[in-house]
């Protein structure tokens, strides 16, 4: 069938106008985003490259000599297995603690009704508006003060403000259907029980999404774990591969590499995890996504 | 009923324990602590002496503290808006596309989000090296003198303003295609039967609707960067730092180098006062314009 010259001739030439313009605004949209990554997979290809291939005044796009010396350098003659190893357990004592305490005192406040809720509430919200980069000075009298500098603990206390997991916890909860706990209630069903077998259960998905950003989060924290620590081996990565220079040296490749090495689990999770991530991303911006 | 409600209660209590004991150590205390402290001469650890607003008041005439107050100003005013708008044009040519396509471009764009600072410190420091980076192949070709970015100090904050849209451009991204997403696609069809060009579009329907989106992108960026300390810090190491002296940078230098715990806090109790002002005059903002709509 021939098509049939429309009503709307005169704006078909238009639209295919626009269809043009339309492709070159997507053909610059992903020229921008491989411009984007590049920085990335220049840090990367950078790493490996034989260090005297790396100063070379010309551009080359891929190493002449591959090599994975300054893995091997960094992972086995660094400190960083250690601090690979602090910020694993930091990362995960931050998203353990935060998570599991923000979820019971979520469920708390949008299904119960007690004295101080309204007060604890006002106080979530209010601190949602502290930058805690105005704490640090108190937070490190706190942390010496227990004795906790260079250890994990003294590294997790304070990064465990994050108001905006109760408040997506409350809201969740809030949306859950009456009638599951009415029904739950009939049942002579424990408040215990209630949370574990239906809250819970029924809000797997934003835990999750929940646990894996305050990991990214907590993995890449720099200040507080920078103030906490001044023994090289009770750093985090984040902190070790910009402060131990002598580490390094000059050594762009070998400083890339840690780079690479630090920045690989968060990179990994989010690739694993896209649509997770990004969900709860836009959900601690405030907006169901 | 009464014994209902005791009982509620005490779970309740039970429940919100572990929160409240967190909160109380390390936000509550820290806080009050925080102003008692603005009020002494103490060092960073240790107790000091009743100075009244001593601490307040040299901060007038601290030349160091304007700076810090300017720069901190300069940076949001080089880094929210720009990226800002770097964010919405991405969004607007991201939902172009389908498919695979579209989940890898804007991976793509997203990915430096997901970076540690420490990370995208290294990755910058090396792509912009004065020697051998190559950003310098691109100065290079369009016949601007080489310079040693990160310890200029006219090139230091607008680097690092770039560097900063670089690294946090996704997440803006990912609000403003939330955003487009929930634009209804009859108001599109509907000004493609009116004829209107790409251009009418977008200024009559796109931006208008997405104008709360932006609002929200603009001041959750302005809260963020006020709060600038990372890369700063990081791309000052070997330069200078006092001339590209931002707020947070000044607290921990009051307070970590110079064991001036007193004085830091006062600096921390003026940042605190001016991020409060500002999330509330956007709340009553955003209050205002969703009670207009």
């Amino acid at each position: 069938m021939t098509a049939m010259p429309l009503a709307g001739a005169p704006s078909a030439a238009r639209m295919r106008r626009l269809n043009i313009a339309g492709g070159i605004i997507s053909v610059l949209t992903v020229a921008a985003a491989v411009i984007w990554a590049f920085p990335m997979y220049w840090a990367v290809i950078t790493s490996l490259k034989p260090e005297n291939e790396t100063v070379r005044p010309f551009i080359e796009l891929w190493p002449e000599t591959l090599t994975f010396e300054h893995y091997r350098f960094a992972l086995f003659e660094t400190q960083i297995g250690r601090w690979y190893l602090n910020s694993v357990m930091t990362a995960l004592g931050v998203t353990i603690l935060t998570v599991a305490s923000s979820l019971l005192c979520g469920y708390a406040i949008s299904q119960l009704r007690f004295p101080g809720r309204r007060l604890l509430w006002w106080l979530i919200l209010a601190s949602f508006m502290v930058p805690t980069q105005v704490l640090i000075i108190n937070h490190f009298e706190l942390v010496a003060g227990l004795g906790l500098l260079n250890t994990w603990a003294g590294i997790i206390l304070p990064q465990l403000i994050h108001p905006v997991v109760i408040i997506v916890y409350k809201q969740f909860f809030d949306n859950v259907p009456k009638d599951f706990r009415e029904a739950a209630v009939m049942d002579n069903a424990s408040e215990w029980r209630i949370l574990t077998r239906i809250y819970i259960p029924m809000n797997w998905g934003v835990t999750t999404a929940l646990c894996i950003v305050n990991f990214i989060w907590a993995w890449n924290a720099f200040l507080w774990p920078f103030l906490a620590v001044t023994k090289t081996e009770a750093m985090t990565i984040t902190v070790g591969i910009t402060q131990v220079n002598d580490a390094f040296g000059v050594y762009y490749a070998r400083q890339l590499s840690a780079a690479v090495l630090a920045g690989l689990p968060v990179a990994l999770a989010y690739l694993l995890f896209q649509r997770r991530v990004t969900e709860a991303i836009t959900l601690s911006a405030g907006i169901k996504g | 009923m009464l014994r209902h409600t005791t009982k509620e209660t005490l779970i309740a209590l039970a429940l919100v324990t572990p929160f409240v004991a967190i909160y109380g150590l390390v936000f509550v205390y820290p806080t009050i602590k925080m102003f008692l402290l603005s009020f002494t001469d103490a060092p960073l650890i240790g107790p000091g002496e009743y100075v009244g607003v001593e601490n307040y008041t040299r901060l007038t005439s601290d030349r160091r503290f304007d700076t810090a107050f300017w720069n901190t100003a300069y940076f949001v005013l080089l880094s929210v808006i720009p990226g800002t708008f770097a964010a919405l044009g991405i969004a607007l040519g991201v939902e172009r596309l389908g498919g695979r396509l579209q989940s890898l471009v804007l991976a793509l764009f997203f990915l430096p989000y997901i970076l540690p600072v420490s990370v995208v410190y290294l990755i910058w420091d090396w792509t912009l090296n004065f020697q051998f980076g190559i950003a310098m192949h691109v100065f290079d070709l369009l016949g601007i003198q080489r310079v040693p970015i990160f310890k200029s100090t006219a090139w230091f904050m607008p680097a690092v303003a770039l560097v900063t849209i670089w690294w946090t451009s996704g997440f803006s991204v990912l609000l403003f295609l939330s955003g487009l997403r929930a634009i209804p696609k009859e108001i599109y069809e509907a000004a493609a039967l009116d004829n209107a060009s790409r251009w009418t579009t977008f200024r009559r329907v796109t931006w208008p609707l997405l104008w709360p989106v932006t609002a929200l992108v603009l001041t959750i960026g302005l809260i963020a960067q006020l709060k600038i300390f990372d890369q700063v810090y990081l791309f000052s190491t070997g330069g200078r730092p006092n001339d590209n002296m931002v707020m947070v940078y000044y607290i921990f230098q009051r307070a970590f180098q110079s064991d001036q715990g007193g004085r830091a806090a006062a600096i921390a109790v003026v940042l605190f006062a001016i991020v409060m002002i500002v999330s509330v005059l956007n709340f009553q903002l955003m209050r205002l314009s969703r009670g207009r709509a």
